[in-house]
């Protein structure tokens, strides 16, 4: 075999085209991280947002919240259910929920409005919602105009300090407290107390009803009583799934760009990186005479010339990564279309994802290397040692 | 011109690698295009509206209706030349996975309010008199499988139930911001099936003229102050503009990687480039010798760099501009009217000769500067 360094050395000794070819890569990498990583944080903060041992009930037919509706006394009758957990003071966790989305001015662009959650819940959601802590002030109190604001929000909406005043559907609401939720959706939700929220939105009417499960296990049995219970005409979803379903139109879409976006760039890195090592070979024909006048065999100079572009290619999967990490955390906003609902979200750069990306680069560099490597290996000795 | 045989000859001699580096600059500037053709899609949406149309909305949110009994509040006030109003359905075809916006719509005023939506008068005529009948969009036809005077179901997700509609018209809009994708059908049906709740999702109001937008906007709105639902109202270019900015950062995302996309493919290009004309150095001695001068050389390599990236150039770009029409190309329906701008063309075109810049410059100038005696040296 022809030592490694031998390449490594060749690499080296022409720095500008080795530093452009892999930026090249570098760069296609670093959009392919960056891009899977914006799909993936709004997948993550979705998934996040339901809970296994949740179930969450909908109006028959209605695919979101928004679209759904139910009454008081399907909130009695799901209370009443066996399948329901009960709290510490034996009240069931069930929490009957307002959902509405009101428009709101961002801070930095007040032109710029956005729909966000206003969720009614009921005493018991802060249990039933396991993942929610609330990180300062105090919980509203019952019978008040008050409200607790996502920390997502805080930094993006004016008024939703706590203290502050927001002012929504026609009245003033005291922000008395902020939650954070484990980076899910709710942290880009505003919640208030249902009964607060029913006479100024849309009356006497719930749009969800999320309960805790006795055992996670019963939910098919707790789902198939509820559907089939001839006083309600209702849906049952596990909370997890559903929320996670809300991420599915726009997840696929961003995946798909993703995919479509590098799948394109790769080609052309590819016919680039084909173009820079056919000229490398090119250069050093009388190299790869010698080589094969020193005895080494045609496959080990095919070997190394992709071992040399690949490794070309591995400096730009690096290169691509680094580039990618500082994404990793910052916060971008779009509305899920699903829900019609402003949601905020954070770049999530897994490890899986670096991987995927070197993986990506090695890929690149072989393909690319392989004609090149090809002709290498198949120069006839005279011809190239003129 | 003579010497233009030569450029080519030089082009053809590595056949594969101009090949692929016309590709390769092609691929970079078909991305740039498609990129930035969505941003200016979406800028293109929010232009969207007759200056003359107004849109009250309920002003707690979209998604609270107002009172029907606005409208004729709303007729008497000064200015108003025309009304309508329409109400989101939310309806579902088969397993909904394809999404397409469907809403109840005073039809007549509605035609009226808005002369972009064009269809044959016949057929005017039929969903007019039908009070279960449909007006779709083109694109519906080819997306389903739908046929003029077929009746489609379309299960309620807002207002529950299978709702049954008659295709009595296909609309061609004139203004893609329209939308082709779009099913239409009569408010008082849809009222009438709701148990008469009277409610609607939004008025389009016609004013007399461009100029009085803000005092009728606000005479409006001020009617309904103190009511139980207040009101907000702006010009239509300005409710189309919220839903642009919806998509947030994201779209701002979207144009900076399709810059890192095209830098990534230039760089890579650039370097291929050079390392081609890198390697002519001997001939570039002889063609010295033989009496050929340094602006002529220098010429001569500057144009092989600006036939690759001009081809690359029309190729991508010519490309887009032609490859998302015939595809019928519309972003699953969240970019209507998907267009390649000329403003995309020019900003291709100045990338492309800028690349011949970056890529045939050092070149160029080397072979100028090229000493003969030294360069001589190199060949047997």
């Amino acid at each position: 075999m022809i030592p490694i360094v031998y390449n490594v050395r060749s690499v080296v000794r022409r720095p500008v085209s080795t530093a452009l070819t892999a930026l090249g890569v570098g760069l296609v990498v670093a959009v392919f991280i960056g891009m899977l990583a914006l799909a993936n944080g709004f997948r993550a903060a979705l998934a996040k947002t339901g809970s296994n041992t949740n179930a969450l009930v909908l109006r028959k037919g209605a695919d979101s919240e928004l679209s759904s509706g139910l009454g008081r006394d399907v909130a009695s009758i799901i209370a009443a259910d066996p399948h329901v957990a009960t709290g510490a003071d034996n009240r069931p966790l069930v929490s009957p929920e307002v959902y509405v989305l009101i428009p709101l001015a961002k801070a930095f662009d007040t032109t710029q409005i956005a729909n966000v959650v206003v969720r009614g819940v009921s005493d018991q959601a802060w249990q039933v919602r396991s993942n929610v802590k609330i990180t300062a002030g105090q919980r509203p109190t019952s019978g008040r105009p008050e409200v607790c604001v996502g920390s997502r929000l805080t930094k993006r909406f004016p008024h939703t300090g706590v203290g502050q005043t927001l002012h929504f559907a026609g009245r003033d609401w005291t922000v008395t407290c902020q939650f954070s939720a484990a980076g899910s959706a709710f942290e880009s939700e505003i919640w208030g107390e249902n009964e607060q929220f029913m006479p100024v939105f849309r009356g006497d009417v719930f749009q969800s009803i999320t309960f805790r499960l006795k055992d996670p296990a019963t939910f098919d049995d707790a789902q198939r009583a509820l559907q089939a219970d001839k006083r309600l005409t209702v849906d049952v979803h596990r909370e997890s799934e559903f929320y996670a379903q809300q991420s599915q139109l726009l997840g696929n879409i961003l995946s798909f760009l993703a995919i479509m976006i590098t799948g394109i760039m790769a080609v052309g890195a590819v016919f680039g990186a084909i173009n820079t090592m056919y000229a490398a070979i090119a250069s050093r024909a009388p190299e790869i005479g010698v080589l094969l006048t020193l005895g080494f065999r045609p496959w080990t100079v095919l070997v190394s010339f992709l071992a040399e572009s690949a490794f070309i290619a591995v400096i730009g999967g690096v290169l691509g990564g680094l580039f990618s990490l500082p994404l990793n955390g910052i916060v971008t906003s779009t509305t899920n279309w699903s829900s019609f609902s402003e949601i905020a979200f954070s770049f999530r750069v897994t490890p899986f994802l670096l991987l995927a990306g070197l993986i990506f680069a090695v890929v690149m560099g072989v393909v690319g290397g392989f004609f090149p490597a090809l002709r290498a290996a198949r120069l006839q000795v005279v011809q190239a040692l003129r | 011109m003579k010497y233009f045989r030569l450029v080519l000859a030089n082009l053809g001699r590595h056949r594969l690698r101009t090949v692929l580096t016309i590709l390769s600059v092609a691929l970079a500037l078909f991305l740039f295009a498609s990129l930035r053709s969505v941003t200016t899609t979406l800028a293109a949406t929010a232009q969207f509206g007759g200056a003359r149309r107004l849109v009250t909305t309920n002003a707690t949110g979209l998604v609270f209706p107002l009172p029907l009994a606005y409208g004729n509040r709303i007729k008497a006030l000064p200015g108003v030349t025309g009304l309508s109003w329409a109400n989101w359905f939310g309806g579902k075809y088969g397993d909904g996975k394809r999404f397409f916006a469907n809403f109840a719509v005073d039809a007549e005023s509605y035609l009226k309010i808005y002369p972009e939506i064009v269809l044959p008068a016949d057929q005017r005529d039929a969903f007019l008199k039908d009070r279960t009948g449909a007006l779709i969009g083109k694109r519906l036809l080819s997306q389903f499988g739908w046929k003029l005077g077929q009746n489609v179901t379309l299960q309620g997700t807002i207002f529950p139930g299978d709702w049954t509609f008659t295709v009595d018209g296909v609309y061609t809009p004139t203004d893609p911001a329209i939308g082709d994708d779009v099913l239409i059908f009569h408010h008082d049906y849809f009222d009438e099936r709701i148990g008469r709740a009277g409610i609607a999702g939004w008025y389009i109001v016609e004013i007399d003229d461009v100029s009085h937008a803000p005092a009728v906007a606000k005479s409006i709105d001020d009617l309904f102050r103190n009511s139980s639902s207040p009101t907000k109202t702006g010009t239509e270019r300005e409710f189309q503009a919220t839903f642009a900015t919806m998509w947030g950062n994201v779209s701002f995302l979207m144009s900076t990687i399709g810059l890192a996309v095209v830098f990534a493919i230039l760089l890579v290009t650039a370097n291929a480039m050079m390392m081609s004309a890198r390697e002519r150095t001997g001939e570039i001695a002889v063609l010295k010798t033989i009496g050929f001068s340094d602006r002529l050389l220098f010429a001569l390599v500057m144009v092989e760099a600006g036939v690759m990236a001009l081809t690359g150039a029309v190729l991508g770009l010519g490309g887009a501009k032609l490859f998302y029409p015939a595809i019928n190309f519309n972003g699953l329906g969240f970019l209507p009217g998907f267009t390649v701008a000329p403003s995309t063309l020019i900003i291709g075109a100045l990338v492309a000769i800028g690349l011949m810049l970056a890529s045939g410059l050092a070149p160029a100038l080397r072979a100028a500067r090229l000493p003969i005696v030294q360069a001589l040296r190199h060949v047997e």
